[in-house]
């Protein structure tokens, strides 16, 4: 049958979602001839719609339904119903990422073996590893364009990337350039290259930048296969006496709730809200909310320790010209624990535009001491540290006693550093002023995380039942027709943006449904 | 700002003829506060001129940019003018003049030195009423675009096609 589909259909795959995890999922599920209902709790906005205006772009696409937060970390002081700067619209947080799309080592998927057992930390080995993923992360990188793979040019450097280079060679490193980026850096896949516009987390206008909304969905919404209901909020997912889930509840626009059969159901919601949804859905057989016999759901919530350095001069920089994040160093990316932690970090160029850069720099800081900083704005060179977190079970989602619009239970953000978390910033803050300083700033300012963009952890992978919420398919360990797809995945972070192991777990994992299917087990 | 016209018809000249001094940027007259040099004045709604004029100040020592007119601090703080705003913005300056009036013996706009008037800020900068108003600047102020030249921000790029074409490498300084 074609789409659109009858919610009494119960043939269909449900996705919960159409980021990076659920879009990729929907396109390769129905590229397959497998009929796809995806639920988007937000409205959809194309090139056309986005906006070069922080603010205005925020307002458009950010996540700021209520959530709550607690734990030692900054962001639950400053930003206290904000924990994340995420997306909510057909493509999710692929509309505001910054494209930088890296591999991890070989050695984070298996940290535990690798780091030792740390006190506190609640680390674990992935049940695969970078041999299993080397193909699907073939598939991704061409999928998605990456500079610097498939013969596909590096990015030009910008004024940002012209000042970190330069730092990085006068302090030592070797390993640097503009970076494994979702962006096109010529016309290709019926995509424009980019026009060095700056504002890719505002949406890239030309579609240079690799985004579900305007690659995955359409392509899939081309085979017949692929239905996408917009501003469908899912309440909860329901299931039968045996235990298998038979559908999911949802709200659209006007608050009605509606109920879509489904035959297999993939949540891919983020970390905030794909635990959330499962906490929420518990049920008399499921009092701890589904798939949570081991007790993991929501827990060891990670968020890259990140933070980020910037540097004032004595002249122009200009720095929110061109891509925002082409540019990374990779030494320090390394698990050397003589450095006083383990795992690694990568620094990557960042700016932000003087709106943002009011608000983030020095949250709640006032004064002279702050805007003498801005004062030099046109001055200001920026990088951005994504280091790995560790994992700890008290860091996690729970359902918090507020209620949001529709009246369901909200995620609370529960986040601290680890002693590892703070070494390894600290660590990263040092290298990263020296960097600027080599090349002449008059002034370093090391700046607190913001509001997470990479959520990970939450539902992890495990080999064990009793360790984790989801299979090395993503399949829960206790209901067989129940998915994870999104990063709530990761059993532990590693040093790198997610978004490209999400995409290659992704397709691995539609490519795992549609066998199963296929062989009558699901 | 919204009122480049002085209030009422007046000429510069009546404006600050009207007008009384307020600390050392403002001048307030009969529901009107306006610059010193009259370049740009705003008719009251709901708030008292002088107590407007604190506010405006106020701001400015918040986030002092001295390249940055007055028009936009008063333009960032005008949402405070209003019925529904007005009696909260009246009841903290109340506090923040009591204050003043106590740790440095006059209201706070007739204190000379911003320094003098930042020690009162830093006595008062965990009450709600401060944190709004400095929580309302951080968009209030910065988001409007008129200042973002002046910091040498460009704002909106791709109408003129990006910077492919217009600097985004141009950077001399460096190797």
């Amino acid at each position: 049958m074609a789409a659109p589909f009858d919610k009494t259909d119960d043939s269909v795959v449900v996705i919960i979602g159409t980021g990076a995890g659920g879009g990729t999922l929907a396109n390769e599920l129905a590229q397959k001839g497998i009929s796809v209902v995806a639920l988007e709790a937000g409205g959809r906005y194309l090139p056309q719609d986005f906006l070069n205006d922080e603010w205005d772009s925020f307002g458009q696409l950010a996540w700021t339904d209520m959530r709550t937060t607690s734990g030692d970390w900054r962001v639950a002081k400053d930003f206290s119903n904000l924990p994340s700067w995420i997306v909510k619209a057909v493509g999710g947080t692929t509309t505001h990422w910054a494209g930088a799309s890296l591999r991890f080592q070989d050695h984070e998927w298996k940290a535990l073996t690798n780091y030792g057992a740390l006190e506190g930390a609640n680390l674990l080995d992935w049940p695969i590893d970078g041999a299993e993923m080397a193909s699907w992360y073939d598939k991704a990188e061409k999928k998605m364009n990456v500079t610097g793979t498939n013969d596909n040019p590096r990015l030009p450097g910008n004024n940002n990337y012209k000042v970190f280079s330069a730092g990085a060679k006068n302090v030592g490193y070797q390993e640097f350039h503009t970076g494994n980026m979702a962006i096109n850096s010529r016309d290709d896949q019926d995509r424009m290259m980019c026009q060095q516009t700056g504002f890719c987390f505002q949406g890239c206008k030309w579609g240079a930048k690799w985004s579900t909304a305007y690659t995955e969905i359409p392509e899939g919404e081309a085979t017949g296969n692929l239905e996408v209901r917009e501003k469908a909020h899912v309440a909860r997912i329901v299931h039968d006496d045996s235990g298998k889930v038979t559908g999911v509840e949802y709200l659209d626009e006007n608050g009605d709730m509606h109920m879509q059969a489904a035959r297999i159901v993939c949540v891919a919601g983020n970390s905030m809200e794909s635990p959330r949804l499962l906490l929420n859905s518990a049920s008399t057989m499921f009092p701890d909310g589904l798939a949570n016999s081991s007790g993991q759901v929501g827990r060891n919530y990670m968020r890259h320790l990140t933070g980020s350095v910037y540097g004032i001069f004595d002249k122009p920089v200009r720095m929110y010209r061109g891509t925002t994040m082409a540019g990374i160093i990779q030494d320090e990316a390394k698990h050397d624990p003589s450095r006083g932690f383990v795992g690694g970090y990568e620094l990557e160029t960042l700016s932000l535009g003087l709106p943002f850069m009011a608000a983030f720099l020095d949250p709640g800081a006032w004064g002279r001491e702050f805007t003498t900083a801005l004062d030099h704005y046109e001055n200001m060179a920026g990088m951005w540290i994504v280091g790995e977190d560790m994992p700890q079970e008290t860091n996690r989602i729970t359902l918090s006693d507020a209620e949001d619009q529709w009246g369901l239970k909200v995620a609370n953000v529960h986040y601290s550093d680890h002693t590892n978390d703070v070494a390894m910033r600290n660590h990263a803050y040092d290298r990263g002023m020296a960097i600027y300083d080599s090349v002449g700033a008059t002034r370093t300012l090391p700046t607190p995380p913001y509001p997470s963009t990479h959520n990970l952890g939450t539902n992890r992978m495990s080999e064990n039942a009793a360790d984790g919420v989801v299979n090395k398919w993503g399949q829960t360990h206790d209901i067989a027709n129940l998915f994870v797809s999104d990063g709530s995945q990761f059993t532990t972070g590693a040093a790198e943006n997610p978004t490209l192991t999400i995409v290659a777990l992704a397709i691995r994992q539609a490519d795992h449904i549609a066998r199963e299917m296929s062989a009558g087990n699901l | 700002m919204q009122d480049t016209k002085s209030p009422k018809g007046l000429t510069r000249r009546e404006l600050l003829s009207r007008a009384t001094a307020a600390g050392a940027s403002f001048v307030i007259g009969a529901g009107y506060v306006a610059g010193r040099d009259a370049a740009w004045a705003t008719e009251m709604n709901a708030m008292k001129p002088e107590s407007f004029a604190t506010l405006a100040q106020m701001a400015r020592d918040i986030y002092p940019h001295d390249q940055v007119a007055d028009q936009y601090y008063a333009a960032a703080i005008k949402g405070y003018d209003t019925q529904e705003q007005a009696e909260m913005a009246e009841a903290g300056l109340g506090k923040l003049n009591t204050l003043a009036r106590e740790m440095k013996g006059s209201d706070y706009i007739d204190i000379g030195w911003e320094a003098d008037r930042v020690e009162v800020l830093r006595a008062m900068q965990d009450d709600p009423f401060f944190q709004t108003v400095r929580g309302g600047l951080v968009t209030g102020l910065y988001n409007q675009k008129e200042i973002w030249p002046i910091f040498g921000y460009e704002g909106e790029s791709y109408s003129q096609g990006g910077y492919i074409n217009r600097g985004f490498d141009d950077i001399a300084w460096i190797g």
